[in-house]
């Protein structure tokens, strides 16, 4: 090994999307670390100007098809609050559900078809599947009880029409459950096994001093609302996000990068939502995570996966908590009336928090729509991820090396079709 | 058996919404015993959906350097598909995914064609270029008419 090199992956699979990273060393230093996204932003946010609110549940959607849920609740949620309308009760509950959908969906896609074959070896899932049929059979199985309370709620599968602004367009009655209570029950053992399944993956030693930034509830783990909190003293209400993250400019992406202003890189997602909010995990997923080993605090961003599973098995037990309790509410959505007004919400997205705002004339058009995706928030980390993960193992082959890179990329289940479209990776030795 | 119909694509991503354009026309048709379903492009669900359907029509948006409009046809079955379309999913678990997923696990329908159509633009933004609507109608056509039929179209 000499001591300039360049290591250079031209592309990243398994993530949402595509785009580019390159990393340059030199000796033993990183000198260069670049997540590049090569889109125009914010495309979404100029189609939504001019739309009626109503309609934004449903264009914001289509950003993403792996998370259509938390573009949905981000944007109800932010209209509620320019309207001063609160949505709770049964209502509130089948929003929640929904959202486990969702977490059932986007996590058992990134846990077993995306993130897995890097710990076991396998270049994808399709080889992985030769040599593991009944766990990919089961991933198969998990994924669709999430996708079928997607479409039971939402109306369908894919990008989810019963959404609306106050609620729903229509809501289940009690006896519609029976069916998708059968699957969430297999659903919620094979959640079991799943932590069991991954708590014994080979893990690379790593940590480092994040700021973890979730919401946070004082009844519960968090989906639709809460305080914004960190590791490091946040505690602020939604409504202040703007005074403490700025979105940058950087030369080589075209995509924002956000940061904390007064401390820099933060980390949204599982992890941070685990780390904040453990408490309120159901006594089952509090269990279950002691058993894999990662009690109630995780700083191995690659243990991620672990924690991913661990989410899952939450949202079938709360899931199945939800239903157990609902009673059909009245009325399927609370009515409201438009005026010149500002709202904004966060969410929890399966990948972290989803930040929207709108400001909305008097005629109930949209004049102005900002848009946070929780990739974007954590493209600085993800960086330093990097530069931190090579100088520790500068040593490793290059091959290896290359390989858990994309790893450690892997570990926050970018989503660059929501914060824009390509991502490839090049990392550079040099 | 029945015949199935699978659209991939993004409405909202301009000629991504290809494939979803040709089952809404088909919806209006409302044949009879023909089943349609929309796809995002996270064809992860498609192995559940194809088991056991007789013919499975995939009509998914393809960049290759071709003219836009280009309508290309596979027998997913029976060759492999060529490596220098790239079909344009946004997402990592695509349609080349579940085809080699199904094949190794053993699901798989008894026909698969597939249904390339060669995007002029992929921004986002609603509607289809001209050169892709008109391969779309192209497309409905044959379904309605010879659907096992496998040629490749040219605008």
């Amino acid at each position: 090994m000499s001591d300039n090199k360049n290591i250079i992956v031209d592309y990243l699979a398994r993530v949402e999307g595509e785009g580019a990273l390159s990393v340059k060393i030199r000796g033993n230093t990183v000198t260069d670390v670049k997540l590049k996204i090569m889109e125009p932003p914010r495309f979404f946010e100029a189609l939504l100007r001019g739309r009626n609110y109503s309609e934004a549940p449903d264009i914001t959607a289509r950003i993403c098809g792996i998370c259509p849920v938390a573009y949905q609740m981000s944007a109800v949620h932010a209209i509620e609050h320019a309207f001063d309308v609160v949505v709770d009760g049964q209502l509130r509950m089948l929003r929640r559900l929904l959202y486990c959908g969702e977490w059932i969906e986007s996590h058992t896609l990134h846990v077993y078809m995306l993130h897995a074959p890097d710990f076991l070896g396998y270049p994808d899932v399709v080889r992985m599947a030769q040599d593991y049929p009944d766990v990919v059979k089961r991933a198969l199985q998990m994924k669709k009880a999430g996708n079928a309370i997607v479409a039971f709620l939402g109306g369908r599968e894919v990008h989810p029409i019963n959404v609306r602004v106050g609620g729903f367009y229509k809501v289940p009655e009690r006896r519609d459950f029976a069916a998708l209570l059968e699957q969430l029950k297999w659903g919620r053992e094979a959640a079991l096994e799943t932590v069991r399944w991954v708590a014994q993956l080979p893990f690379p030693d790593f940590e480092q001093d994040y700021e973890y930034v979730a919401l946070q509830h004082p009844g519960e783990y968090p989906f639709n609302e809460g305080r914004l909190v960190s590791s490091k003293g946040l505690d602020i209400s939604v409504n202040e996000y703007e005074d403490h993250f700025i979105e940058e400019h950087v030369p080589y992406s075209t995509a924002l990068h956000s940061r904390l202003q007064e401390r820099g890189s933060y980390f949204v997602g599982p992890l941070a939502r685990y780390n904040l909010n453990f408490a309120q995990l159901s006594p089952l997923a509090q269990d279950a995570a002691h058993a894999a080993g990662i009690g109630s605090h995780c700083g191995n961003p690659f243990k991620s996966i672990i924690v991913r599973s661990v989410e899952i098995l939450y949202a079938f037990d709360e899931a199945l908590r939800i239903i157990e309790h609902y009673e059909k509410p009245e009325h399927p959505a609370v009515s409201m009336q438009p005026h010149v007004a500002t709202g904004c919400a966060c969410t929890e997205a399966p990948r972290g928090i989803l930040y929207h705002r709108y400001r909305i004339g008097d005629d109930g058009l949209i004049r102005d729509a900002r848009i946070i995706p929780p990739t974007s928030q954590n493209q600085k980390t993800i960086e330093n991820d990097l530069r931190h993960y090579v100088e520790q193992y500068i040593h490793l082959p290059q091959e290896q090396l290359t390989w858990q890179c994309e790893q450690a990329i892997r570990n926050y289940d970018p989503c660059i079709s929501c914060s824009t479209h390509f991502l490839k990776l090049n990392i550079e030795r040099e | 058996m029945g015949m199935l119909v699978i659209g991939v694509g993004n409405t909202y991503r301009g000629d991504d919404g290809a494939g979803p354009a040709v089952v809404a026309m088909l919806r209006a048709k409302k044949l009879p015993s023909v089943r349609l379903l929309e796809s995002d492009g996270d064809c992860t669900g498609l192995l559940d959906a194809w088991q056991n359907v007789g013919v499975v029509i995939v009509i998914d948006a393809a960049s290759s350097n071709a003219p836009p409009g280009t309508l290309y046809c596979f027998d997913a079955l029976s060759q492999p598909l060529p490596r220098d379309i790239s079909f344009h999913s946004t997402h990592a678990f695509g349609l080349s995914e579940a085809i080699a997923l199904g094949r190794t696990l053993g699901q798989l329908p008894a026909s698969l064609l597939l249904y390339a159509i060669e995007g002029k633009t992929f921004a986002t933004g609603v509607g289809l270029s001209q050169e892709v609507e008109l391969a779309v109608r192209e497309v409905v056509l044959r379904v309605e008419r010879d659907p096992v039929q496998c040629n490749e179209y040219n605008v």
